[in-house]
């Protein structure tokens, strides 16, 4: 069900009703299980047998695991007078390898699932491309949101045996953890302590809550149906044709498709945090005004960034400080020297995350090469460091606005451009887009009316103007003030109301759905 | 204590290390930052930071990451 | 409530209050978008406003004709009534298909039951929903009623949706940027564009050479609308009213001696009477040199005045129908129909004698 059918909309408004008026505050969280659980069904009931099978082995991994951790000390502790230091030790690290082992059987299930259902055809299809017999593809479903789910109950199962959270002794209350239907679309990715907080909490009906969440839905909405999905139209053709669309027109793609993704998927979580925030659960930010980022680092900080802390929790982290990369880190520091030697580590993990990152974006290698080209300017960046540091001590240019907002469209066209790579969707072409930008030059063309061969009327271009400058007005109120627009609004009700009314009427007038356009899958909707 | 605030003015040596809270909070220490830190750690106290306690209560200040070094050191 | 004094605060009871006014705004300005988008019909295509004008004729209708242009055409109501007194009108509309000629019967007999109906066969050849704007130009004019709900369901194609049908906005929402001066003008009403149903033209373009009629693979009329032909006659027969099948007297599209030879065993059986008028153009008088504007596929006026000549004498002569020219009340509102109809005419000719064709009706006068 896509966020922008007919069915999800009305799905959405009568939970909404039942939720508040026909079910005891105590247990809406049971409504919200079967509401996902529905969701599930609606979409292919076959998807129920994966993700209740992730939520299960999860479920009762944990349990082992807290159980296990609960008898070894209990004994400990009844036994002191037996152990003495050296033998505490050893007994404490024998619980520790145990519960290692369970997080890693339940891991492997898990992510087994996930590799198999999303990366088996990709992995035939590379081999096929050096094979002279090809295999047959695999005819597999790929249940929906499963990256979203399974990362979620991944970091789950890491932080039981991480001894940070508690398990969750009721089933169904874990299950909805796993199946909590808004950010199955597009995540956020969850963690079961941020989550758990509001998700199983008595919920009452609060006109703050539900009017911001409302707002907020239509925020979305408005982005994603006026912007993104007018765009997308563009877009496509475009990329699909890049022969006769070179040059200059690989700026416009970029443009276009900054606006359009960006559009898309903050008002895809917008959706999805307006819907939690109208039921009463707080769902955490996915973004922070990305596009105002002035490095890469930073923005990697702003865009998706429940993905981001992920990677670093759960892989960056622990391959950095694990005690082999330790040891890597001490030898390298005394044979290589101490600037080389203190980045070796680093960079390997670094480089490991990119890579993860890159393929859990999609199963293809455009988005492989998309995940190791932000590692190499990330590096980059990194290198040049000193050398900028030498630049700004030379000239006082650091604190002027100017600087700032140079460095702020510095990064957004550089990651403007490494998001061709998901447009043209294959490595080699993207290189020679991306070039052609360089070596032709036609932007006399882009005036002689060809835009509007695309799909899009001058209306049309114009109402996405206007759009996407009222989403840049309100992300500037946010980076200047430090505050949410709502809050303005709200503070000064009518206005709160009014801007309602207008985010409605501009999108079901303006927004491009229905017959006579293409209905535009969220770009997220298979991860 | 002054041997850490050492480390941490190798790395970003315009910080007041000392009374700052907000390390992690501000963004001044970043995930690369951390890790250097880390390591730094375990060669010069002999002291292994799990992955586990690299979060931001551990790293907001001078302070903390102290306390989470000789925590560590006790067990 | 506030916690201390259990009070209501300004805020408490201002803001449900507000959002309130909101929903109420909210409402009305989409159903004020909604007239303004949805696409009037009143210059050039004007097919898409039939439907709806049948709810606003006051006169009581003996006879009903139902079917597509080769009704609304080819038969001027005005003659039937100053010839013979015939009340009449024609419930025709573009491409209507034969469960939408159905349904349209179940909605007239909301209002009013006919003595005779007149049905158009040559939509018949379909078995299937065609298009889309044909669906609307038929189906949006209609009241709201389980029949204009049943009509949509078996009209839709594969694209469409029943709540477009509810909610017109949803579909016509991305028109904002064409909007022409007309949808400003028409928000709250609209102009008349047919006499009873009639859609006329004064224009002549003689009749043209055909191209050959291509054979089919399988010439049996399709089972849907051969179904939904005895729904028409069952309802007929329930309510006591006449039936006359009808195949119109153009040549083009051509009707198939196969469907011919269908529907006249079709009307054997059912025992209702089929006139096939194309073997009788010279009893009707018709000269294709002069009685078509869009050589030969419908009548104009001259041509739709002779048809309704030939056709009235056959049902004042099979039924029996009343003169409606004796009834004051009725006839008073005649005048007024008779006077828009002579009105129409002269201002058609005026544009004729000026410019050679006419430029404020048919292809010339679409907008866009």
């Amino acid at each position: 069900m896509l966020f922008t059918s007919l069915p999800f909309i009305v799905f959405i408004a009568v939970l909404f009703v039942v939720y508040y008026a026909f079910v005891p505050h105590k247990e809406r969280w049971v409504l919200l299980l079967i509401a996902s659980l529905a969701f599930y069904w609606f979409a292919d009931p076959r998807y129920l047998i994966f993700i209740g099978v992730t939520a299960l082995t999860a479920y009762v991994f944990a349990i082992i695991t807290e159980n296990y951790n609960a008898k070894r000390k209990a004994y400990l502790k009844a036994n002191k007078e037996y152990f003495d230091s050296e033998s505490k030790k050893k007994y404490k690290n024998k619980t520790t390898r145990v519960t290692r082992l369970l997080m890693l059987a339940a891991l492997l299930i898990n992510l087994g699932i996930l590799a198999v259902t999303k990366y088996t055809n990709f992995v035939i299809d590379t081999m096929n491309s050096w094979r002279t017999e090809p295999l047959s593809f695999v005819n597999i479903i790929v249940p929906m949101g499963i990256s979203f789910y399974t990362f979620q109950t991944v970091s789950y199962s890491i932080d039981i045996c991480r001894g940070t959270i508690k398990a969750q002794r009721n089933f169904f209350k874990f299950l909805l953890f796993v199946s909590f239907f808004p950010q199955l679309v597009q995540g956020p990715i969850s963690r079961y302590e941020d989550l758990s907080q509001t998700l199983y909490e008595p919920k009452r009906y609060g006109f703050r809550h539900v009017s911001y969440g409302f707002l907020r839905i239509l925020w979305g909405y408005f982005k994603k149906l006026v912007v993104a999905d007018r765009l997308v139209i563009a877009l496509k053709a475009l990329t699909e044709s890049p022969d006769e669309y070179k040059g200059a027109y690989v700026f416009v793609v970029m443009m276009l498709y900054a606006a359009q993704l960006y559009c898309d998927f903050t008002g895809g979580i917008d959706i999805t945090i307006g819907i939690a925030q109208m039921l009463g659960i707080t769902v955490k930010e996915n973004f922070n005004l990305p596009y105002f980022s002035k490095n890469i680092k930073e923005y990697w900080n702003r865009w998706h960034i429940t993905m981001g802390t992920w990677f670093t929790d759960y892989i960056f982290y622990p391959l950095s400080v694990s005690p082999n990369m330790l040891k890597l880190s001490k030898w390298s520091r005394q044979h290589l020297g101490n600037a080389v030697g203190k980045r070796v580590t680093v960079y390997i993990s670094c480089f490991a995350v990119w890579l993860a990152t890159g393929i859990w974006h999609g199963a293809a290698w455009h988005f492989v090469v998309w995940g190791l080209m932000n590692f190499v300017v990330i590096m980059a960046s990194q290198e040049l460091e000193p050398l900028y540091a030498k630049f700004h001590g030379k000239f006082a240019l650091k604190n002027k606005p100017g600087y700032a907002v140079f460095e702020i469209v510095r990064t957004f066209l550089l990651m403007s451009s490494l998001k061709l790579f998901d447009c043209y969707r294959d490595v080699g072409l993207t290189f020679k887009m991306f070039g052609s930008m360089f070596y032709t030059f036609n932007v006399g063309k882009l005036f002689n009316g060809s835009l509007l061969e695309l799909g899009l009327t001058g209306g049309d271009y114009l109402v996405s103007g206007i759009a996407i400058v009222i989403v840049f007005l309100v992300s500037l109120y946010k980076y200047i003030k430090n505050k949410d627009f709502r809050d303005y609004l709200y503070e000064k009700y009518p206005l709160f109301v009014l801007s309602g009314v207008l985010l409605l009427i501009a999108t079901l007038v303006f927004g491009a759905y229905g017959q006579g356009f293409d209905a535009s899958q969220f770009i997220y909707n298979q991860f | 204590m002054e041997e850490l605030i050492e480390i941490l003015k190798d790395l970003h040596s315009d910080v007041d290390f000392d009374t700052c809270t907000t390390l992690i909070d501000d963004k001044i220490l970043d995930s690369f930052d951390i890790v250097s830190i880390v390591s730094e750690v375990n060669d010069r106290f002999d002291v292994a930071i799990p992955a586990k306690e690299l979060v931001p209560e551990n790293f907001n200040s001078a302070k903390a990451l102290w306390d989470l070094i000789t925590r560590l050191e006790e067990d | 409530m506030s916690k201390e004094d259990g009070k209501l605060t300004i805020r408490e009871v201002l803001f449900p209050l507000l959002t309130l006014a909101a929903i109420f705004i909210t409402v009305a300005a989409l159903w004020f978008l909604q007239r303004l988008l949805v696409p009037k019909y009143q210059r050039g295509v004007v097919e898409g406003s039939m439907i709806e004008e049948y709810y606003d004729s006051e006169e009581p209708h003996e006879v009903l004709f139902l079917g597509d242009c080769e009704v609304y055409e080819n038969i001027s109501t005005v003659a039937l009534y100053r010839d013979y007194g015939i009340s009449s009108y024609i419930r025709g509309s573009a491409q209507q298909l034969t469960w939408q000629s159905y349904y349209l019967l179940e909605d007239t007999l909301r209002y009013e039951t006919p003595d005779v109906v007149v049905f158009s066969v040559l939509a018949l050849k379909y078995g299937e929903p065609q298009s889309e704007s044909y669906n609307r130009m038929t189906l949006d004019g209609m009241e709201w009623s389980l029949s204009k709900w049943n009509a949509i369901e078996a009209s839709m194609t594969e694209d469409e949706n029943m709540i477009d049908y509810i909610f017109p906005f949803l579909r016509y929402h991305s028109r904002w940027s064409e909007l022409t001066a007309t949808d400003f003008e028409h928000v709250f009403d609209k102009d008349r564009v047919t006499i009873n149903g009639y859609y006329m033209r004064t224009d002549v373009l003689p009749e043209g050479p055909f191209p050959d009629p291509m054979p089919l693979a399988d010439y049996t009329l399709p089972e849907t609308s051969m179904e939904y032909l005895s729904r028409i006659v069952d309802l007929c027969r329930e309510n006591d009213i006449e039936l006359v099948l009808i195949k119109a007297p153009t040549l083009y599209p051509h009707w198939y001696d196969q469907w011919d030879e269908q529907v006249r065993d079709f009307a054997a059986a059912n025992n209702v009477p089929y006139i096939n008028y194309i073997y009788l153009r010279d009893q009707i008088d018709l000269d294709m040199s002069v009685d078509t504007y869009d050589a030969g596929l419908h009548l104009n006026l001259s041509g739709a005045e002779k048809f309704a000549d030939y056709i009235g004498q056959y049902l004042v002569d099979n039924y029996d129908l009343t003169d409606y020219r004796e009834v004051p009340e009725v006839a008073q509102m005649w005048q007024d129909d008779i006077l828009f109809y002579d009105e129409l005419r002269d201002a058609q000719n005026a544009e004729l004698m000026q410019y050679g064709e006419l430029r404020s009706w048919g292809a010339n006068a679409i907008e866009n």
